[in-house]
């Protein structure tokens, strides 16, 4: 296949797709399939208001300190967890149970402890979001192989050297791996925890709109969610190839 | 201070190993001693499975002698010592991937106190003097077999160690690589006065590059017997090949080995 056709075909096969909702979403068959073009007029509005924009913002500040902190915390304790086998025996049944807890589960205790502020939020975000991070991390610690290990004793390297150049590089793949799945979690619980209890955000805003009847804006609300899981999700693959691009060739070397 | 005095660089007494304890105890090196002189290449040579790959360990710090001790300039090990250098035989995962060759090289220098300028000079000369001089900055994973195995040998040479290790480096390398290979260390010790420990299964290699061969017996180890293999240097792979003395160590080697399987 070309390079053209390729292109054709990728970006063809989404327009296609906008362009068949355009068309039965003005057959107009359903007042809660409202046309696409007044949904596209609302995102816009969302954009262009000073009010919504700021929700978006504070949208995405709530679920970046989430995903930030559950990375810190889950590379710390998944390096931690991987290095001592006995941490890991004695913790990893506690985990298990914990990251058993359906977050969402765990809303009222969180607005009974820390209010409807966005302290309860951004907990909830980074309680969901740690799992992925913490487990993949020290899968990855813990499966370096053991002649890298042995390399790095048998040269002396510094531990400092061991954790940057070795363990963390070495684990990376791992580590990129829950992240993704963090990403994802980390945009539902944000509109979770915004549709349960806040007053600005998208997910409060998506909310508001459909107990209002403002149709369009809920569907703008779902479009504007959407396209930021999208870009969010491009963001990190785009840093992912920067990073890991000596894993992804390296495999392909060996194919 | 470094004792450099006349003593061997390399000094095991009467170590041993025991996996396990009580009825599922595995003895695994029965008793070993031997000395490695200054200036020295001497290959340990063994059958398969005779604990070759736990001695380099023990000799290396990695790992811990059930009884007996190992000395290094006179004085017992505690740990990974300072000034020794280990080539694996799995060079593919003893090569960081995420690192360029020249990455690779100046890793262990990097705890040294010397100049950064000093630490990739070192590097890349060490790389010059594997051939690997045009290789420095691709990764690892794009160099074949026999190149990667040059480049963990550069960075040994680059460590400047006081003893090198190496644990049958070429057993994973096609045969002519291997020969390559082989020279490639003989030159290098020749050059560089290494001192050098090579571990191999495999006879015909350990007659070829050692100044003295050591020969272990089957589990659990013990060493069998001391030769000195007084071929002429430097060695080449078809003169000293065809060598009729050559033809006699090897042969000795073998029966040595084969006595004990019987």
């Amino acid at each position: 296949m070309t390079r053209r056709t390729r292109l054709l075909l990728e970006f063809g096969s989404p327009l296609l797709v906008l362009a068949a909702v355009a068309v039965i979403s003005n057959l107009k068959l359903s007042y809660y399939f409202p046309p696409l073009q007044s949904v596209f007029a609302d995102f816009v509005g969302i954009w262009a208001e000073e009010q919504t924009r700021a929700g978006v913002w504070s949208s995405l500040v709530r679920l970046f300190q989430g995903l930030l902190l559950a990375t810190g915390i889950g590379v710390i304790g998944g390096v931690l967890l991987g290095l001592s086998r006995t941490a890991s025996a004695m913790l990893m049944p506690i985990f298990d149970f914990l990251r058993c807890i359906p977050a969402t589960a765990l809303i009222p205790a969180s607005i009974l402890a820390l209010g409807i502020g966005d302290a309860s939020k951004v907990l909830l975000i980074t309680l969901v979001c740690l799992w992925p991070v913490l487990l993949n991390t020290m899968d990855g610690v813990a499966g370096v192989e053991p002649v890298a290990i042995a390399t790095s004793r048998a040269y002396r390297i510094r531990p400092g050297d061991r954790l940057f150049r070795i363990l963390l590089p070495a684990a990376s793949p791992r580590i990129f791996s829950g992240m993704r799945t963090s990403m994802a979690l980390a945009l539902i619980m944000t509109v979770v925890t915004e549709m349960v209890a806040a007053t600005d955000g998208l997910g409060a805003f998506t909310l508001a709109a459909q107990r209002s009847f403002d149709i369009t804006g809920m569907w703008a609300g779902i479009l504007t969610l959407s396209i930021l899981g999208y870009l969010l999700n491009l963001a990190l693959a785009g840093i992912e190839h920067r990073l890991l691009h000596w894993y992804r060739r390296s495999r392909e070397e060996r194919t | 201070m470094k004792d450099v005095g006349a003593g061997p660089v390399l000094s095991v007494r009467d170590i041993s190993k025991t996996y396990g304890e009580g009825a599922t105890a595995v003895e695994a090196i029965g008793s070993i001693s031997l000395d490695v002189r200054r200036g020295e290449l001497v290959c340990v040579v063994g059958p398969s499975g005779c604990g070759k790959t736990t001695l380099l360990r023990m000799l290396s710090g990695l790992l811990r002698p059930t009884s007996g001790e190992v000395l290094l300039n006179g004085r017992p090990l505690e740990g990974t010592p300072e000034s020794l250098a280990l080539v694996f035989q799995d060079y593919s995962r003893s090569l960081y991937p995420w690192m360029t060759v020249q990455k690779n090289v100046e890793l262990p220098l990097r705890r040294l106190a010397m100049p950064r300028a000093e630490k990739s000079e070192k590097a890349a000369h060490a790389l010059a003097s594997v051939g690997l001089a045009d290789s420095a900055h691709l990764y690892p994973w794009q160099l074949s077999g026999g190149m990667q195995q040059r480049a963990a040998i550069a960075r040994a040479l680059a460590y400047s160690p006081e003893i090198l290790l190496m644990d049958e480096p070429f057993a994973a390398v096609d045969a002519q690589t291997r020969g390559e290979l082989e020279d490639l260390v003989l030159n290098l010790q020749a050059e560089y006065g290494m001192t050098v420990l090579f571990v191999t299964h495999d006879i015909d290699e350990s007659v070829y590059m050692g100044d003295r061969v050591v020969v272990l017996s089957s589990r659990p180890t013990t060493v069998l017997q001391n030769i000195d293999v007084a071929l002429p240097k430097p060695r080449h792979q078809l003169d000293t090949k065809s060598l009729p003395e050559f033809a006699e160590l090897r042969g000795h080697v073998y029966e040595r080995m084969h006595d004990v399987r019987i």
